[in-house]
């Protein structure tokens, strides 16, 4: 026999497959185990308990659980170019090459230098970093960083650069069945029958829950693991369900909108091409049933937390599903008749069984008979008050106890021994329930909270209700299952409720479920024991923390949580939690029910990040939208900038041109020939409808229903608070049609603006609004040659132009395409915007490109339409405004309609402090020295000589080079800015430069009267 | 901007022997932790008290101990109607800072920075104020405009900012992806140095047991069902422990602001949202400034436990229920892991929510009402934590003189009625 195995029992129908061995590292040091191991079952067999050191203390910690319960054994996993830090042993599925290492210690397990924190822990009580690091007051980053050092747990891969693949997956279901023990099982196939769409999910790797582990028995006259096979491959082979295993449920939200985490290739260690790592379900279940199983209480006494000492259900797991025998010297210590059922595992394994201590005076039932029978030694009203031992459980104290006294009534024995079990009762896996806000009622009987079953949507069945017979937790599921059936039936015809169902029939050994509840065992000088009793194994908090807590008024359950933080290590109080609030509740002379519980927050186990994104990163975090002209802009050499969403050319730089010749050039060209932008990404929205102009009557300021048919209007939007929200031109189609624009940035907000208004405030209003953004590609063709261009790429009806006033739309056929022409301009010069069916884009340009060369016609970007605009004094909405700026503000009351009864905006805009004459209104800003341009959100003040904090004028919203000015020019929003021209202001700047010297005047730089642009 | 001289009061922990530090541990360890008294008293209300502080989270705590440090006013209780801190003071990221652009807010984050400094001492608790610095990061050409207006309006306000290019953020933060090929490449940031995080329960804590020392009741599980007033003057509020007379009561009741009111008949204007933040599992130390994005929304620090906390935006539909969408933590993390791709080995271990109380303005209401000896101290939306110390300090000052003093003065109530609104809408992007 391998030596190595030499805790690997002979074999009897575990989980495990002895055929095929896996090799696998554990703190470099190389092991084998077998295919179905989980890393803490394959390390046991090897005899080794110690995997980690705790959180403050650095404690040398064993494996204590043997599922998502573990608190202890916590690894990381490293791969080539990734780790996964804070791993449980007990949930990963051994694989060849699998390489673990242990965590929170250094330079290694068992020589660990912060275990120093250990000798001093009387120096380290809950809360002390509260009361200390204050002094000197400068220190504390210093202090800081220590004690960051000291604290995470895991490390990341500093390699790591590539996120895994994770996907997501929606689904609907009639019933989702959380859990595949005998509860789990038992609803599902009776579900299954009735036709329903079913899901099935467990978070282990093998459906049947507790019954993979206590199967000695038969249910309907098979065994149980074939009872469990037979059930499961029939609910595999139903059409009507889906069952995932190695998939936990994490969280519970609204209307059962359910969050599952599936590990689909992470447990084989290799990545698949095809298959993700782990794929995130977000399911939508009618009603859902929780057979979520329960999980062991520890005991709380001097030294429990020593490796070798463990529940008592995960050393009769790993004997019965993994054949390994955690030691073979063992001691149980329990208040329940469970642990009797671990003695007689070990006792059938070939282990030692020196004896029980059980808390009960006289404990009576079935399985203690048998027990009793085959010469184990019962140790009643016993306890164990202490257990010894250096990095592993050496000997126990056991004396006689009086729990209601919580005192040790005789004289000490002591015992040695290399495991001691311990059942300290049964905690309900009540999370799901709790996260849907379900209330949880103090079971007397059991010691246990479980849920009040009071909803509707959902409902706990068997382990997860506070029933643990199982002959009755098979008689609660049918029933619960036959209720969830009728009432699903109720919304769904096709679901069926007449199949016969039956109870199964159990021949198990009865036992009594009824535990002494004992929260703390205290012995010899309480303050003492205390203080290595431990509650919270992974953060290291112990009876002593919590009655410290109380002592010092931090009494609510949610103080001692914080204060001690019991309960917020990573496995979230699984084992900690129950045990924290019966110390509480003894502490305060108070029942448990009126302690209280803290909540449980999602997830139930933590999720994995990167599953939480799935896909949605990189390239797919959000869209990138190109427009059609895009690869004319990117073969053109065209620099772009994100715009929203938006990809827009920024500017065209030719051969070894910079920035600002390239923009130069553009903004000149289009002055004294033409240019051409691509205006594609302006949002475009139909208003369609009898009651439009009245519509858009009431969101614009300024009258659109008098506006004729085939002409155009610009106007400005306002908040209800009267605050510029957005402008743009809107054309009359027809009667009851218009075509609206909006800016590039603002599209989406708008269009759900206006159907917010339609839907909640003018239902009335028959007004109907399709967003064609993407339907039309828009070219704006604009300078002086731009009329003869236009007249030169007509396919027909070229004598249009003559004629085609200023806001006024047409529509024609250019190179064949059909055409909406408005005559609109945002540079100030004569301009024509040209939308064409959006697929047509790309050829309308090039079309024009080619038409335009002999006319000098220049591509230019979004830099130079900012210039060209500015030289204007055109706002841009977004960077002019802010949504603090009124029309007004803009100098724009002129689009403020005096005759319209209302407006969005109308009644704000009348407050007192809209007249006020210190409002920040926009002006123009012309430095002293032409060539210096002032920085973009620069601050404007009168004496910039003056103490901080300066009085500041207000910002500069827009500033450039003027190539056609051949000057430096500036928008601003400056205080009482229209009664400031002619006045000079000082810029500050940031690097410790001279302020820049400006002068206050108009915004509108170029042709004042606005001649070209009407040309 | 307001600018005021920082009083912080001078009549704290005059007794020695109640003080903590190494000292009283090493001395308490010797007595194995046995002699260690509460941190503040469990009090029953009293008939009479000269003021009132509805909400015993950190502003309403704060604002306690101001009024008895600062003002004198000691004879005050301080009602909660569940556990000490219980709120949002317990549920937020903890992030601090004063790097706002309008005047107005500057004046009042920084007055609390300022109060920040020094508070651990102040109160004789180590509420663990970290000043890490906080970095707000620039992806478009759009953003880094908005952002040299913000950090030019909050060097003039002489108020510490700086610019940061991508390789100097690359520099401070060596996890970051600076990659400009992402699809919200980082182009620039702006860090505020003083900026920071702390232990959000330790401030609730720290100002109980200081308050409790000046002679403060704290009194927990206690809610108030009604206020009482005869004509136009507070009288006196009901709770669930019985009556209790005062002519001055103090509402900063966070996520519930509206239905105190709506117990003196005032409409405030406030809607209440969630909320939502993450943390991941522990790890060892690994960044340690607080980022900040608001293109893609989202806002993540280290712990001192070694946790990864992240946060996001509002919900986007009113509740008063403690929790929030799946959507939110989804886009929160995709938007981490863009920037921070070593997030990706983690795990998420706690989700959660809390109510935020928004005005039309994303601005805080510090406010006397029409009813006389009624204040309000709420609407702080996403960042209130970060204003602690100086909302209790500046709320303390308006109950105690009934008028607000110049930093309290823009966040009157009144302004929603004149319009003269403190829009951080625009100016702050995600607030927290």
């Amino acid at each position: 026999m391998n030596r190595l195995l030499s805790h690997r029992i002979s074999s009897n129908g575990a989980v495990i497959d002895r055929q095929k061995l896996v090799h696998f590292e554990f703190d470099q040091k190389k092991y084998t185990g077998y295919e179905g191991d989980t890393l803490a079952s394959a390390l046991l067999a090897h005899g080794i308990h110690l995997v980690g050191r705790s959180f403050k203390y650095h404690r040398p910690r064993g494996i204590f659980g043997s599922g998502s319960e573990e608190p202890n054994a916590l690894v990381r996993l490293i791969g080539d170019k990734s780790s996964e830090p804070n791993l449980r042993a007990t949930q990963i599925e051994i694989y060849d090459g699998l390489i673990a290492e242990s965590q929170n210690r250094f330079p290694s397990l068992k020589i660990d230098f912060l275990s120093i924190n250990n000798v001093f822990r009387r120096f380290f009580p809950a809360g002390f970093y509260y009361k200390t690091f204050m002094w000197p007051a400068s220190f504390w980053m210093f202090y800081e960083k220590l004690i960051r050092k000291a604290a995470g747990l895991g490390k990341l891969s500093k390699k790591y650069h590539r996120p895994e693949r994770y996907e997501h997956k929606y689904a609907h279901c009639d019933l989702l069945v959380v859990g595949s023990g005998a509860a789990g099982l038992q609803t599902a196939i009776i579900a299954a029958k009735s036709g329903a769409r079913v899901v099935i999910a467990d978070e282990q790797h093998r459906f049947g829950g507790w019954l993979l582990t206590d199967n000695d028995f038969n249910i309907n006259q098979i065994p149980a693991a074939s009872w469990v096979h037979e059930t499961v491959k029939n609910l595999q082979s139903a059409p009507n369900v889906t069952c995932l295993s190695r998939t936990t449920v994490s969280s519970m939200m609204d209307d059962n909108f359910v969050i599952m985490a599936e590990r689909v290739t992470e447990h084989l260690g290799k990545k698949d091409m095809l298959l993700p790592k782990q794929r995130l379900w977000k399911l939508r279940a009618s009603k859902v049933i929780l057979a979520t199983g329960a999980i062991e209480r520890p005991l709380v006494f001097s030294g429990n937390d020593l490796p070798g000492i463990m529940l008592s259900s995960a050393i009769r797991t790993y004997i019965n599903r993994y054949d390994v025998l955690s030691g073979r010297r063992a001691i149980i210590f329990t208040n329940n008749d469970d642990a009797y059922f671990t003695a007689l595992a070990i006792h059938k394994a070939g282990g030692f069984v020196r004896c029980i201590v059980d808390l009960r005076v006289n404990p009576k039932s079935q399985i203690i008979t048998k027990v009793r029978k085959i010469g184990i030694n019962i140790l009643a009203g016993h306890a164990v008050i202490a257990a010894h031992g250096l990095r592993h459980i050496a000997s126990v104290d056991i004396a006689k106890y009086n729990s209601g006294k919580q005192a040790p009534t005789s004289s000490i024995l002591h015992m040695d021994c290399n495991l001691l079990a311990m059942s300290g009762g049964l905690n309900p896996v009540v999370h799901l329930h709790s996260q849907r806000k379900g209330k949880l009622v103090w079971d007397e009987r059991t010691s246990c909270y479980r849920p009040d079953n009071k909803s509707d949507e959902w409902v706990s069945v068997g382990a997860a209700n506070g029933t643990f017979e199982l002959e009755r937790i098979f008689i609660e599921a049918t029933k619960i299952a036959s209720t969830t059936i009728m009432k699903l039936a109720k919304e769904n015809n096709k679901i069926k409720t007449k199949e016969l169902v039956t109870v199964p029939q159990i021949d198990k050994d009865k036992q009594n479920w009824t535990p002494l509840p004992t929260w703390l065992i205290q012995a010899g000088q309480p303050h003492v024991s205390d203080k290595t009793a431990f509650v919270d194994f992974q953060n290291d908090s112990t009876a002593a923390d919590i009655k410290l807590a109380v002592k010092e008024g931090y009494s609510s359950v949610e103080h001692v949580k914080r204060y001690t933080t019991t309960g917020m290590a990573t496995d979230q109080g699984k084992t900690s939690n129950i045990n924290a609030i019966g110390i509480l509740a003894s502490c305060l002379n108070k029942s448990i029910a009126e302690t209280g519980v803290t909540t449980f927050r999602p997830p139930y186990t933590p999720v994995s990040l990167g599953a939480i994104a799935g896909r949605n990163i990189g390239g797919l975090f959000d869209p990138v939208r190109k427009t059609r002209m895009h690869s004319w802009h990117q073969s053109n050499g065209a620099k772009f900038e994100h715009v929203g969403q938006w990809m827009r050319a920024w500017y065209y730089p030719r051969d070894g041109e910079s920035f600002q010749q390239a923009v130069n050039r553009e903004v000149y060209a289009t002055r004294h020939y033409a240019g051409l932008l691509d205006a594609s990404t302006l949002g475009k929205i139909e208003v369609k409808g009898p009651d439009s102009a009245e519509f858009l009557n009431r969101v614009y300021t300024n009258n659109f229903a008098d506006l004729p048919i085939g002409k155009a209007r610009y106007g400005l939007m306002l908040k209800e608070d009267g605050m510029v929200f957005d402008d743009g031109v809107t054309t009359r189609l027809a009667e009851d049609h218009f075509y609206m624009t909006t800016t590039t940035g603002g599209a989406a907000g708008v269009l759900s603006w206006l159907e917010e208004l339609l839907q909640t405030e003018w239902l009335d209003l028959r007004v109907y609004l399709t967003s064609v953004t993407e339907q039309w590609s828009v070219a704006s063709l604009s300078g002086p040659n731009s009329r003869s261009i236009l007249t030169a790429c007509m396919s027909e009806n070229k004598n249009i132009t003559d004629d085609f006033p200023f806001m006024t739309m047409k529509k024609s056929f250019i190179a064949g395409i059909p055409a909406r022409i408005f005559r609109i301009s945002f540079t100030g010069e004569m301009a024509f915007e040209i939308n064409v069916p959006a697929r047509y884009g790309a050829a309308l340009w090039s079309h024009l490109m080619k038409i335009g060369k002999e006319f000098n016609l220049t591509a230019y970007g979004t830099e130079a339409m900012h210039v060209l605009r500015a030289e204007k004094g055109f706002i841009i909405v977004g960077q002019e405004t802010d949504g603090t700026v009124t029309p007004h503000d803009l100098d724009m009351g002129w689009i403020i309609s005096n005759k319209k009864s209302d407006f969005i905006g109308k009644r704000a805009l009348e407050r007192k402090s809209m007249n006020e004459p210190q409002r920040k209104q926009l002006v123009g800003l012309l430095t002293a020295d032409p060539s210096k341009v002032i920085p973009e959100g620069a601050h404007a003040v009168l004496d910039p000589n003056q103490e901080m904090p300066m009085e500041m004028l207000g910002h500069i919203s827009s500033s450039y080079y003027s190539p056609n000015l051949k000057h430096s020019i500036a928008l601003a929003l400056l205080k009482g800015g229209l009664n400031r021209k002619g006045q000079t202001v000082y810029i500050p700047m940031l690097d410790g430069q001279q302020p820049i010297e400006a002068k206050i005047v108009d915004p509108v730089f170029f042709d004042k009267k606005g001649e070209r642009l009407r040309g | 901007m307001a600018k005021l001289n920082i009083d912080r009061g001078t009549r704290a922990f005059t007794r020695k022997s109640k003080r903590y530090s190494i000292f009283s541990i090493a001395k308490n360890a010797a007595s194995y932790h046995q002699k260690w008294q509460q941190a503040w008293r469990h009090a029953e209300p009293k008939s009479t008290y000269d003021a009132v502080i509805i909400g015993g989270g950190g502003h309403g705590l704060a604002t306690a101990y101001y009024l008895a440090n600062i003002h004198g006013i000691t004879n005050i209780a301080v009602i909660e109607k569940g556990w000490l801190g219980g709120g949002n003071t317990g549920r937020n990221t903890t992030i601090i800072r004063s790097n706002y652009m309008w005047d107005e807010s500057a004046a009042i984050y920084e007055h609390a920075l300022k109060l920040w400094e020094g508070l651990s001492q102040d109160l004789n608790f180590n509420v663990m104020f970290s000043q890490r610095g906080v970095l707000t990061i620039s992806h478009s050409e759009h953003e880094l405009k908005g952002m040299s207006r913000r950090v030019h309006a909050i060097r003039l306000n002489g108020i510490d900012s700086d610019i940061l290019s991508p390789s100097e953020i690359k520099k401070l933060v060596p996890t970051i992806n600076i990659d400009p090929n992402i699809r919200y490449p980082v182009m620039g940031g702006f860090i505020q140095k003083r900026a920071g995080t702390a232990r959000h329960d330790a401030v609730a804590w720290g100002y109980a047991r200081a308050a409790d020392e000046l002679g403060v009741d704290i009194i927990q599980n206690c809610e108030v069902t009604g206020l009482r007033r005869n004509g136009n003057q507070i009288t006196g509020i009901q709770t669930t422990k019985g009556f209790v007379k005062t002519s001055k009561v103090g509402c900063v009741v966070a996520g519930h602001s509206s239905i105190i009111a709506d117990m003196a008949n005032i409409r405030l204007p406030i809607t209440s949202r969630p909320l939502q933040a993450i943390v991941s599992e522990p790890i060892k130390p690994i960044l340690d400034t607080v980022i900040m994005s608001n293109a893609v929304h989202m806002y993540i620090s280290q712990s001192d436990k070694g946790e990864m906390v992240l946060g996001a935006g509002v919900d986007k539909y009113n509740s008063y229920a403690q929790t929030g969408s799946w959507t939110i933590p989804e886009h929160m993390v995709a938007a981490a892991i863009d920037l921070f791709p070593f997030l990706s080995q983690l795990r998420m271990l706690r989700q959660w929510g809390g109510i935020v109380d928004t005005c039309p303005d994303a601005s805080p209401i510090i406010s006397k009402t029409d009813v006389k000896g009624l204040y309000f101290n709420c609407g702080w939306g996403t960042g209130g934590f970060k204003a602690t110390p100086g909302s209790g300090h500046v709320f303390a000052d308006l109950i105690a003189n009934d008028r607000p003093n110049p930093i309290a003065l823009p966040f009157g109530l009144k302004r929603f009625e004149t319009g003269y609104l403190i829009d951080e809408h625009g100016a702050a992007g995600v607030a927290h």
